[in-house]
């Protein structure tokens, strides 16, 4: 893992310093509200419908159990003792009080922890994919990658002030886990056909008001020339990129508004100039970087208790099945923790739980954890024989629950529970279908199936790329939830398709019971996924079945 | 000025603990939606407002929500997001309902 030398220890504290004035001079008067809140947005600080919310960066989601365990005392010690984990890999916490905001701001910095550059018109935290490292279908680590790129942007005087916010993910991998088709600018390392690593580049996806597929400017970037490449990228945007609507200021309205092609040639010419002039990060910076990833040492010892815990224990089985995923090292699985226990709010953790994680991870796991995209924590790490140890504490700790993957592995944004923009609720709704589901026994029947629900147009749980997306709207004082169809965030992107007239909540839950059981009906081998049923069949059976039998119910768009 | 339908209350979030307050008729805040001084029209609306964006070192986003005044004659929310403030979330039992 990446730790911070002198300058970057030294930065942390001085924004907590210059921050921790700040709210001093708020509290006191000095500063007004509208003066106050660009600055406290600059640290991660947002005012929501309830209390105030601090969103702190996990970069690239990785980190270790020292970080993890912080995370639980501030959970305790200044808010209502969970933290909730978002779709960006990073952690809110729904109930800090502005006066101990510095407090916890330094007790971040103390694990080498910020909450930089988690708002504002800037670059945001850079993402990639949770297996990052240990995935046995990785081409190379982008944890590297990411971290320069982090280092990079953080504080960059040119990209402060950017027509909106700006996110950039990256995968390692041809399996995209880092939904790069759906960010400002996506990352997916490849190498040419003389075998040299590079990136593919993508700009302009996104979701949102207007949800958009990134596109390929590049198809082979060689790694050398990523930065002055992404500095023409931005410096394109950002003098380019509309600042009159808010709506339209995003890259991907840049780039649908001027074409791929001419896009393409903007970027090229800027490259040209920017790779004059740029000089390369130090060779001593990216090999402290690259060394930092270095993979752990690993133990090859054969064991069979691996093998005999799956065939004596029938919990145990499906957990392996669902949870844990191949890693490039035989003897190591990668273990997927899952936030969404029946009935719980995706996402969220208690203390008591993150410190059994950073336990796990210390003991088990080479003191590595990762946030998942998906709201769930990853133990990259995990010797094989290892596994039903993690297990049977995991399921002490009512982490233990089988669902990766499936039907009740639901992203949910915090939506009108806590965001202040939300147009209606999330929450409940991720826990009404994981509980009706649940009592039909049909989750594993079913199979991979990833259903996405967002409050508002924000589209925070990413319901465009949910094979099941649902958008949670307030029509005429009362929810309404209009679901969408065929939506995948892997590197077969598409953005799912509206079925017509939302549904009331009470309606919501049929709705999808009926969608499932076309599905279920219709197609032609257990094999045959959803989603895979969904392109061969196309929305027509599943509009019939919702609105035929439930026409009565839905609520006209 | 929209047209107002419903009689209306100031509702703000307090500055030092981000929590939701109400405007009542003293020039104080109460957590309670009950304490709300209540509107009744546009003048009394915009005098009630301006009495909290006086306040600016105490409250934050001060603006006007619209209620009905239910049997007991205190004023009750008309829009799901005011009633959804004046509880806390829904998906444990915290905030201000476990508070209250
Ligand atoms: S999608 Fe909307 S409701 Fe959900 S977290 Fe984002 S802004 Fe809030």
């Amino acid at each position: 893992m990446y730790a911070y030398d002198d300058f970057d220890a030294d930065f942390v504290r001085a924004r907590v310093a210059e921050f921790r004035e700040q709210v001093n001079r708020r509290i006191d008067g000095s500063l007004t509200e509208d003066e106050f809140k660009p600055l406290r947005l600059k640290n991660g600080l947002y005012l929501q419908l309830h209390a105030y919310m601090l969103r702190v960066a996990i970069p690239y989601g990785t980190l270790n159990s020292r970080q993890m365990r912080q995370l639980a005392m501030i959970a305790e010690r200044w808010d209502k003792g969970y933290g909730h984990f978002t779709t960006r890999q990073n952690v809110q916490f729904n109930w800090p009080k502005l006066k101990d905001v510095p407090d916890i701001l330094d007790a971040l910095a103390d694990v080498e922890m910020h909450a930089i550059q988690t708002s504002g018109n800037c670059i945001r935290n850079v993402t990639a994919d949770h297996f990052a490292g240990a995935a046995a279908d990785e081409i190379e680590d982008p944890r590297p990658t990411a971290e320069l790129l982090r280092q990079w942007s953080t504080d960059h005087p040119e990209f402060q002030y950017l027509p909106r916010k700006f996110k950039i993910a990256i995968t390692g991998s041809p399996n995209d886990r880092a939904v790069t088709k759906a960010h400002d600018i996506g990352l997916r390392m490849v190498r040419n056909e003389a075998g040299e690593p590079g990136y593919e580049v993508i700009v302009g996806g996104g979701l949102g008001r207007t949800p958009m597929i990134g596109k390929t400017v590049r198809d082979f970037l060689p790694k050398a020339d990523l930065l002055p490449y992404l500095e023409a990228i931005l410096r394109v945007y950002n003098l380019a990129g509309r600042r009159d609507n808010k709506y339209k200021a995003r890259i991907k309205i840049l780039v649908h508004e001027t074409g791929t092609e001419e896009i393409r040639a903007m970027i090229e010419e800027a490259f040209a100039e920017q790779k004059a002039l740029f000089q390369a990060p130090p060779a001593d910076l990216v090999a402290r970087i690259e060394a930092a990833f270095a993979p752990p040492d690993f133990d090859n010892t054969q064991s069979l208790a691996f093998d005999r815990a799956q065939a004596d224990d029938p919990v145990f089985r499906s957990f392996v099945e669902t949870n844990v995923t191949e890693h490039r090292n035989p003897a190591y699985g990668i273990v997927s923790v899952s936030l969404k226990p029946v009935g719980g709010t995706p996402g969220d953790a208690t203390a008591d739980q993150m410190r059994v994680l950073a336990d796990l991870a210390e003991r088990y796991g080479h003191d590595e954890l990762r946030v998942s995209h998906e709201q769930n924590i990853i133990l990259p790490h995990v010797r094989k024989a290892d596994i039903p140890a993690v297990h049977a504490e995991l399921k002490k700790a009512g982490l233990a629950t089988a669902n990766i993957g499936l039907i009740s592995d639901i992203i949910a944004c915090p939506g009108m529970d806590y965001c202040a923009l939300a147009t209606a609720r999330s929450i409940p709704i991720a826990q009404e279908i994981a509980t009706h589901f649940d009592a039909l026994k049909l989750e594993r029947d079913i199979g991979p199936m990833k259903i996405k629900i967002s409050g508002c147009i924000n589209a925070c749980g990413h319901h465009h790329v949910g094979h099941i997306g649902i958008l949670g709207l307030d029509k005429a004082g009362v929810e309404n939830y209009q679901i969408t169809l065929g939506g995948d965030s892997t590197e077969t992107a598409t953005i799912g398709e509206r079925t017509g007239p939302g549904f009331a909540a009470e309606d919501l839950i049929p709705a999808i019971e009926a969608i499932v059981e076309t599905y279920l009906d219709l197609r032609h081998t257990a094999d045959e996924t959803f989603l895979d049923a969904y392109r061969r069949l196309g929305a027509r059976p599943f509009k019939d079945a919702i609105y035929h039998e439930h026409r009565d119910n839905a609520r006209a768009a | 000025m929209a047209r107002q339908t419903h009689p209306q209350i100031v509702t703000a979030n307090d500055l030092f603990e981000g929590d939701v307050i109400y405007l009542t008729a003293s020039g104080d805040w109460s957590r309670d939606h009950g304490d709300a001084a209540v509107a009744h029209d546009g003048e009394e609306a915009e005098r009630l407002l301006g009495i909290a964006n006086a306040q600016p070192g105490r409250i934050v986003g001060a603006y006007l929500a619209d209620v009905t005044i239910g049997p007991d004659g205190r004023p009750q929310p008309v829009h799901f997001r005011e009633a959804f403030r004046t509880r806390g979330p829904s998906n444990y039992f915290h905030g201000k309902q476990a508070e209250a």
